[in-house]
């Protein structure tokens, strides 16, 4: 039985990403197609678990964030774009959900886990690192993705191609962050320069003034997606695995969702999302292991 | 409690930027506001109008603004200059120049017009009459409200913390990251050295006030 379901989703999973690949050829004509395979798709969950309601409801609601570049961004469209958004897509397919069926929710990272707590969404997929401190409130499948903190330069600057260049250079930060303290423990040879927010970071490195900023790549990404001239450097050097943030003890839907995931890691369609969206500014990684906690 | 004790080092560090920056900012501004105010008080028109559209643009603008303006807008001038503590100093000199030239502008109009009228009848220039006649009286009643106008800059000195400059402050916001538990403490840590500067600073103006006033 499940083999032939994971058939299917491995099916669905190509479907998605062809006409991923087609996309700005004919978007209207793909779509269609979409669905048609999603109602194809044999729902056998087991009697009473949530993949089987959702399932049988045809729809599911994801949080996400709205207003972060590469990972989830609203357009003027009105529709979320990046690379949370196709894992959410991702998870929906193998539940037999149309695309429409995904009714996407703000989620910012002050409320996610009040969200998922009133069942206010169904999933949760917004750079949402992994702790233990979350763990006591929701429950995590994943991780998809290894965040870290990171480098941004100039795409001129030939001394700085990663972490181990930062000796002597002057490296912006935000004051009183956590990347400013891991900058401070990791490269003491390094000149931390704090400022406000990151953004104000980008004139002093454009003028010269800094040598590179720092904080996590994510972050980084997005600045570098809006600057043709900026780019993000070497391997990040610290550890933040991103969620998929779902109700606490939901233990069968946590570990569909990993099972899920694996098949994603496996059949392609995980790099497939991820050089559609983030991959255009960031190397692509390998897929990380999943935590089955 | 120990969060404070056991980062002295740290807190010492940033509180020596602070005193420099503030030390530095008050002796520059000092002498600008007393040029600022010289001009403001000139027979020359336009130095007057000068004097005056520099001490209303600067008092009225927010101190983040003139740093942002030195560090962000600046260097889209073609005026880059060297980030953190150099800047800082500019910025802060040249917004308490705006508060000393208005101190010492209301000293300059409580000596009283005979003064300055029996100066310029006895053939001294304008020069000689600021100089050697009303500058001298003016002091004395000024050094209250300079004083204020110092301890604020002392406060002020934190909003460099935002700007590249690891001062008392940006020591503080280190400190609170690393030692989350105790956040309280480390603030109530940054207080006491802000207190450090500025309680001295009013016992030196009460001292100072007592040897120089005089009775009219």
């Amino acid at each position: 039985m499940r083999s032939s379901r994971g058939a299917v989703a491995v099916l669905a999973a190509m479907t998605l990403a062809l006409t991923a690949c087609s996309g700005d050829a004919e978007p209207e004509a793909a779509e269609p197609e979409g669905e048609e395979q999603a109602s194809e798709a044999p729902a056998e969950f087991p009697e009473g678990s949530t993949m089987a309601e959702l399932s049988a409801a045809g729809s599911i609601t994801v949080g996400t964030k709205f207003d972060q570049p590469l990972f989830g961004l609203v357009g003027p469209n009105g529709v979320p774009e990046g690379f949370d958004v196709e894992i959410a897509k991702l998870i929906a397919e193998k539940l037999g959900i149309p695309e429409d069926g995904i009714e996407w929710k703000e989620t910012v990272s002050q409320n996610r886990e009040a969200f998922i707590e009133t069942g206010e969404v169904d999933i949760v997929v917004a750079t949402y690192t992994i702790n233990d401190d979350r763990k006591e409130r929701i429950s995590f499948a994943g991780p998809y993705y290894e965040a870290g903190q990171s480098i941004l330069t100039l795409k001129s600057n030939e001394d700085i191609q990663g972490p181990d260049d930062l000796a002597g250079t002057k490296v912006c930060t935000v004051s009183g962050s956590t990347p400013e303290k891991n900058l401070l423990e990791n490269f003491p040879d390094a000149e931390v320069v704090p400022f406000g927010t990151y953004s104000e970071c980008l004139e002093p490195l454009a003028n010269g003034q800094v040598d590179a900023v720092s904080t996590d790549n994510v972050i980084l990404a997005g600045f570098a997606a809006n600057d043709e001239a900026l780019e993000v450097r070497g391997e990040p050097f610290t550890e933040e695995p991103y969620g998929i943030g779902l109700a606490k003890d939901d233990e069968e839907f946590r570990m569909w969702i990993n099972d899920a995931l694996e098949e994603m890691f496996e059949d392609g369609s995980w790099t497939e999302a991820w050089e559609s969206t983030a991959g255009s500014v960031l190397p692509t990684p390998e897929p990380p292991a999943v935590d089955r906690y | 409690m120990h969060v404070i004790g056991e980062n002295l080092p740290a807190y010492l560090e940033g509180f020596s930027v602070t005193l420099r920056l503030t030390l530095l900012s008050a002796g520059l501004a000092l002498v600008a506001g007393l040029v600022l105010a010289a001009l403001r008080v000139s027979p020359f028109r336009p130095l007057r109008a000068f004097a005056a559209f520099y001490v209303e643009l600067l008092r009225n603008t927010p101190l983040t603004l003139v740093f942002f303006a030195m560090v962000f807008v600046a260097p889209r001038f073609g005026i880059v200059t060297p980030l953190g503590f150099w800047t800082a100093v500019i910025c802060l000199s040249v917004y308490t120049a705006a508060f000393v030239c208005e101190a010492v502008r209301s000293g300059i109009n409580s000596v009283g017009v005979g003064q300055s009228e029996a100066a310029r009848a006895i053939g001294l220039t304008f020069g000689q009459t600021l100089g050697e006649v009303v500058l001298p009286q003016a002091v004395r009643s000024v050094v209250p409200p300079l004083i204020n106008v110092f301890i604020a800059l002392a406060k002020n000195t934190s909003v460099a913390a935002g700007f590249a400059v690891v001062e008392l402050m940006g020591v503080g916001r280190r400190l609170g990251t690393a030692n989350a538990a105790e956040g309280l403490w480390v603030l109530v840590g940054i207080a006491l050295f802000y207190l450090a500067i500025t309680i001295p600073a009013g016992l030196i103006a009460g001292a100072v006030e007592r040897k120089v006033a005089f009775s009219r």
